[in-house]
């Protein structure tokens, strides 16, 4: 076995996601700023005629969030540390290079063309599911080409046990497979028609409430797939690289990955609450929605703890700052959604500001977070070069948070002041309010999320200038740094 | 205790697609069959209904607008009677939406008219004076897609047996002569609804706007 230190690692692949993840970042979070100032000022509607209404660009903000920024952090991540915790490097395995590096050009294309389809209004309409078939197709052998790499490595690997980001990893990989498939079956209306209409064109292969069931249990654990499991992945390798501190218990981690593996598909009928789904599926959803708190808490807690007697790390290196946050939100978030989960709550936060409110404490606290964290712990190994600014990343750091914080405290307000405001009767038992009362009411919240989230975008600016100046301009690195990512 | 395990990705593997793929099956397939009956006296879609679907899932009204009146007094007493899984049997995709920063649309049928809903797409304020919906005026230029929109029916009733007629065929020939003689009929009547001079004159013309279609839709839900 050879040791690690012998090996050089090929980052190639990497360093392709890095700028993806780099320019996705840019392009969602601006749309996402746009669509949150149109609420607050609707002239903002018609900058871009047609294509700038806040209900087309609404899909456009998540998919590229999503599927572009999310994606690329994760697969950045992957390439990155995979290789290196089963000690194989990408370039001794020139075809899974090769393969890995034709994933990431379909991944181009696929992108660019969700980007435009969306643009357009061409859509499947399914949440989180926009694309037609011809982009689903693509995305699947995108997937599976993700899926081969990610096995070829396993099977070259030189540590045999694998390490639990892998298992994250593995389970991303088989969870996305089976959601993504079984959500986006469709019916190609061309090839059944006789040739009439557009050919991208495509039907639901299911009608209503049994569509609603698949469409949720998919675009829950799209979260819990894409921005629960793959980061954990992250932070179980970055936070313990960047501290020099050993995972804080094995059998913390053991317990909370197969809990979280078995607890949260059950979890997605919380988001159908009162609908027409049969009630003891809605029941379901409520009480494993609730124990969903345990293994997401273990995890959350198993990095804490991994910190333990090295708090002081915290005040010295922003990156630790960013990792320790992060883990903090992921536990706001998991303990805030159970609550929304029971019927009760539910009754008054779904449909409202609340649930962007929720989503949003979890993807820019925990996701982007860990994402930025792990891109900047990753820079000075692939690029052997310093850190190029510590005090921009403090000032990141602090921006962003403020962002956060104001994002999602104004969207608790506004969501649980309309939730009330829908229900609320007079004395003789008639609605008190017409439903444009409740719209109105909401300005001034609408304007304060818009200012947080222009706050968070100036941190994703100052990231991509401090990113890219490390990349070309931070002091040379003669030796791999071990474990603190030096920065000047 | 598990150390064995981490050392054999395929069965690691194996095990959580297992653990994860438990929960679908036992929650999704018990009332698949059940879910998918279609209430007493429902009708699919007509073809220029099926446009104007395609209109709002390409406007994406499905962003602010939710199709799904929970059975609250408060619900019942806004929208009308709460929503039920058997008047949903025939949409593909399910609209019921997740967030309503406008009201929801799901019996919009019953309280609005073809012309509010003209001006309201033409100009929100003009109706709701404190409106922070954007204006939909390409609908009036824009022609819909009622093609593609026969096409979806022609599929839905190969595929999953939608009650269609002997009047929706797989073939050119068939579609030119519905549009001719059912969609333009349908179509004019709401013209005439919508009081719009242009949107009138374009259909005389056998073309129809995307805001005919649309309001054809929003007519249907009830």
């Amino acid at each position: 076995m050879q040791s690690s230190a012998a090996l050089e690692y090929d980052y190639s692949v990497a360093k392709l996601y890095m700028w993806t993840m780099v320019i996705f970042g840019i392009v969602g979070m601006s749309i996402g700023v746009l669509i949150a100032s149109q609420l607050a000022f609707p002239e903002l509607n018609y900058l871009f005629g047609e294509y700038g209404t806040f209900s087309r660009l609404r899909p456009l903000h998540t998919n590229v969030v999503i599927y572009g920024f999310t994606v690329s952090g994760i697969m950045m991540s992957f390439y990155y540390s995979a290789p290196r915790v089963l000690k194989v490097s990408l370039g001794e395995l020139p075809f899974f290079k090769f393969l890995a590096k034709f994933g990431f050009v379909i991944y181009l294309i696929a992108a660019t063309f969700m980007v435009i389809s969306e643009l357009m209004g061409i859509t499947a309409s399914k949440e989180y599911a926009q694309m037609e078939w011809p982009l689903d197709v693509a995305i699947v052998v995108y997937w599976v080409i993700w899926g081969v790499v990610m096995f070829g490595l396993i099977g070259a690997r030189r540590e045999k046990a694998l390490y639990i980001s892998l298992w994250y990893y593995i389970a991303c990989f088989l969870g996305v497979a089976m959601l993504y498939l079984f959500n986006n079956m469709e019916v190609p209306t061309y090839f059944f028609s006789g040739g009439l209409g557009h050919w991208y064109h495509s039907v639901s292969m299911y009608a209503g409430t049994n569509d609603a069931l698949v469409q949720w249990w998919w675009g829950h654990n799209a979260v819990a797939f894409v921005f629960t499991v793959p980061i954990i992945a992250i932070i179980y390798y970055f936070l313990p690289k960047e501290s020099g501190q050993a995972v804080y218990s094995y059998k913390l981690s053991l317990l909370s990955f197969w809990g979280l593996m078995f607890v949260y598909l059950w979890a997605g009928g919380h988001h159908l609450l009162w609908s027409t789904v049969p009630d003891w599926m809605q029941t379901m959803g409520s009480v494993f929605s609730v124990v969903l708190i345990l293994p997401s808490w273990g995890s959350a807690i198993n990095m804490l703890l991994t910190m333990k007697g090295e708090w002081n790390q915290l005040t010295e290196n922003p990156l630790i700052k960013f990792m320790v946050l992060a883990s903090t939100f992921y536990m706001l978030s998991t303990l805030e959604g159970p609550i929304q989960a029971v019927k009760s709550v539910n009754a008054i936060a779904h449909f409202t500001d609340w649930i962007p409110g929720h989503v949003h404490d979890g993807v820019l606290g925990w996701v982007a977070f860990m994402i930025f964290a792990a891109a900047m712990h990753a820079a000075p190994r692939v690029f052997k070069r310093e850190i190029y600014s510590k005090s921009l990343l403090e000032a990141q750091f602090w921006i962003q948070t403020t962002g956060v914080v104001l994002y999602f405290t104004s969207m608790w307000i506004a969501g649980i002041t309309q939730g009330m405001m829908w229900r609320a009767v007079d004395e003789y038992g008639n609605l008190m309010y017409s439903f444009i009362d409740t719209v109105s009411v909401l300005h001034p919240y609408y304007t304060i999320r818009a200012i947080g989230g222009l706050l968070y975008l100036t941190g994703m600016f100052m990231f991509a200038y401090n990113f890219v100046m490390t990349a070309t301009a931070g002091r040379k690195l003669e030796q791999e740094p071990q474990f603190r990512s030096p920065m000047a | 205790m598990f150390h064995w395990l981490e050392k054999n990705p395929f069965l690691f593997s194996v095990g959580v697609f297992i653990v994860i793929a438990f929960a679908g099956l036992v929650e999704i397939l018990p009332s698949f069959a059940n879910a998918a009956r279609p209430i007493k006296g429902l009708k699919p879609y007509t073809v220029l209904e099926l446009a104007g679907k395609e209109v709002y899932k390409k406007d994406n009204c499905i962003a602010c607008h939710s199709q799904l009146i929970r059975p609250f007094k408060a619900e019942t007493d806004r929208y009308g009677q709460y929503s039920l899984s058997g008047e949903y049997a025939y949409d593909r995709p399910f609209l019921w939406g997740s967030k309503r920063t406008g009201p929801d649309l799901h019996r919009v049928g019953n309280y609005r008219t073809p012309d509010w809903h003209a001006n309201h797409m033409w100009d929100p304020k003009s109706v709701v004076p404190a409106s922070i919906m954007p204006a939909y005026k390409h609908q009036f230029k824009n022609i819909a897609d009622l093609e593609t929109a026969y096409a979806e029916a022609v599929t839905v009733k190969k595929v999953f047996n939608t009650p269609y007629g002997d009047e929706i065929q797989p073939s050119k020939a068939a579609f030119e002569k519905y549009y001719k003689e059912k969609a333009l009929p349908e179509a004019m009547k709401i013209a005439k609804a919508m009081k719009n001079k242009d949107v009138l004159e374009q259909v005389k013309q056998g073309k129809i706007p995307e805001i005919v279609a649309l309001i054809a839709y929003l007519e249907r839900l009830k």
